[in-house]
């Protein structure tokens, strides 16, 4: 809900003068990042909540057009960089369908088992933090062992925990080794284990479910209207999955529910992200054991994909190619067109939106973050609860302002 | 009946432009139809939810006629089905209808458009900047907007389809 003018003058009218403002943020500790809200108070309660954003706005889409197609992997990283890999996959999900290359199966599965230890890794913090903010600190430091874990894993593929910048037109930087197939193998063993211990920290602790139940409701239809995605709409009831609805990856191979709540607040919000990480480790489970043997990247005959290395230093042919990819006033030819495309990322749905001029660079890269259209749905929901409830709904609707803003 | 059809079928004057790219089903609307498309796209085709409003800058791209593109992501969330919407605006005034009335998604969307191209939407309830400051003159993601440099980013040539 906008903030209407007739409100305001409402608000501002002669018997009102009780009501008080309260400036939340930009730098508070439990906006994790730089939020900002005016709260309109009486006594405790929100009758009003005015976001303002843009506090990190840094102008990377401007920079989208000014970088190539792999060069931009390094920036969209640092939009939700709570789950940096998931960023680069959907980035080069949409490069690749406007260039029409068709992955490896073996980039794939390895490119599908590293967005569900994403999605692990973002459920893992925003459960930690919701319930750390809440009060709950136990449950913060278990889910904090398992995503340094996570970060283990990540370093072993690409040689960085957290703006891996691992993704390439084609395929990845690096194949993975046997060492870290045994990592991912040895993450999944162990993890079920602290699932369930802070299962049984918070699911049915009573603090906290007094804190969360019944607080921040989102009916379905509001859900889709305002174009929410994601675990939260499905915390509502909206049965929309994009890895079910529009397959990317390997998703279709894979035997996993889109899990769902009915009851729209932020206690349905924690037990979908809690159960969706069980799905998550069951993909990972399937995919692990069946990684297809092979290239991890296509062929370098497309001309837009890096060669391996052994070919640049061997032989004349890859030299030239990776001068011609690498080279910022040569390049490939692209398709003079436009595309939408989008994959479920831990948030909701992540778009990209890349109008092409025939030059390896975008000419428009357009990113539809899901956070930004979570964080607009917040004034309506918070309305008529209490100041503390502020921090649960912020919690339950994980807002990246770094994505928010870009 | 597909979308694509029924909208053939009720704006049959060649206006409508269909295409498709990949997984892509396009449509190009005239900006003076756009509302009455998109209403009809929500109301009588069920696309209930607006995924996605951008614009793109045309100035410097070959063969453009416009100067301005926005873009219409909207889903119906019953089939999965994905259309993309798109019209064009024009200097010196771009300006087009507000669909907040059919989705609120629009809200902030149509902002961050207005905020980044300077594209009005009339009949919006709360047109103003969100990502950068108030008192910010002008608008960043046009092509004429320099990338660095100061005292460049607040005194440089604004240049205009004519010109360009």
């Amino acid at each position: 809900m906008p903030f209407e003018v007739s409100d305001l003058a409402e608000l501002d009218a002669p018997d009102k003068e009780y009501l008080w403002t309260l400036n939340f943020g930009p730098q508070h500790p439990a906006t994790h990042t730089t939020l900002r809200l005016i709260l309109t108070l009486d006594g405790e309660t929100v009758v009003n909540a005015v976001p303002h954003i843009g506090y990190l706005h840094s102008g990377f889409e401007k920079l989208g057009e000014h970088l190539d197609f792999n060069q931009y992997v390094t920036i969209v990283d640092r939009m939700n960089y709570i789950s940096p890999l998931h960023n680069e996959i959907s980035w080069h999900h949409a490069v690749e369908k406007l260039l029409g290359i068709e992955l490896t199966p073996r980039c794939k599965y390895l490119r599908t088992i590293l967005a569900e230890l994403m999605r692990i890794q973002d459920h893992l913090l925003n459960t930690g933090t919701c319930a750390l903010d809440l009060g709950g600190f136990t449950a913060f430091l278990y889910f904090f062992q398992q995503r340094e874990l996570i970060y283990d894993i990540v370093e072993t593929a690409s040689g960085q925990r957290f703006h891996t910048s691992y993704t390439r037109v084609g395929g990845v930087a690096f194949d993975v080794n046997n060492a870290w197939v045994n990592k991912v193998r040895s993450f999944v063993k162990g993890f079920a284990a602290v699932h369930a211990e802070v299962h049984r920290l918070l699911t049915r602790n009573r603090i906290f479910i007094e804190r969360v139940k019944g607080i921040g409701y989102l009916s379905a239809e509001d859900c889709i209207n305002m174009g929410v995605t994601g675990p939260l709409a499905r915390a509502s009831g909206v049965l929309r999955d994009l890895r079910k609805d529009e397959p990317y990856l390997a998703y279709p191979d894979l035997d996993f529910k889109v899990v769902a709540a009915k009851d729209g607040d932020c206690y349905a919000r924690y037990l979908v992200r809690m159960q969706e990480m069980v799905e998550s480790i069951k993909i990972i489970e399937q995919c692990i054991e069946n990684i297809p043997e092979g290239p991890v990247n296509v062929d370098a005959g497309s001309k837009a994909v890096i060669p391996a290395k052994p070919s640049v230093y061997r032989s004349i042919e890859g030299l030239i190619q990776h001068f011609e990819v690498m080279m910022p006033n040569r390049g490939f030819p692209t398709p003079k067109e436009e595309i939408y495309a989008a994959t479920e990322s831990p948030n909701g749905e992540l778009g990209y939106y890349i109008v092409s001029d025939g030059t390896p660079r975008a000419y428009r890269a357009r990113t539809r973050p899901p956070s930004y259209i979570h964080f607009a749905v917040f004034p309506q929901i918070i309305k008529n609860h209490q100041l503390s409830d502020v921090v649960a709904v912020l919690g339950s609707l994980n807002i990246i302002a770094a994505e928010l803003d870009r | 009946m597909s979308a694509e059809d029924a909208l053939k079928s009720k704006f049959d004057g060649g206006e409508l432009a269909f295409s498709q790219f990949r997984d892509n089903h396009r449509i190009v609307v005239p900006a003076a139809k756009l509302f009455e498309v998109l209403a009809f796209l929500k109301n009588e085709q069920n696309f209930d939810m607006l995924a996605e409003v951008t614009a793109v800058d045309y100035l410097e791209y070959e063969g453009a006629k416009d100067r301005f593109g926005v873009v219409y992501v909207i889903v119906c969330t019953k089939s999965g089905e994905r259309l993309v919407i798109k019209t064009f605006v024009n200097d010196p005034e771009p300006l087009l209808p507000s669909v907040y009335s059919l989705w609120k998604s629009a809200d902030w969307l149509e902002r961050e458009v207005y905020d980044m191209f300077g594209i009005r939407f009339s009949g919006h309830p709360d047109l103003r900047r969100i990502l950068t400051p108030d008192e910010f003159t002008a608008y960043p993601l046009r092509k004429d907007y320099p990338l660095k440099g100061r005292g460049e980013r607040h005194n440089f040539p604004v240049l205009t389809r004519a010109e360009s």
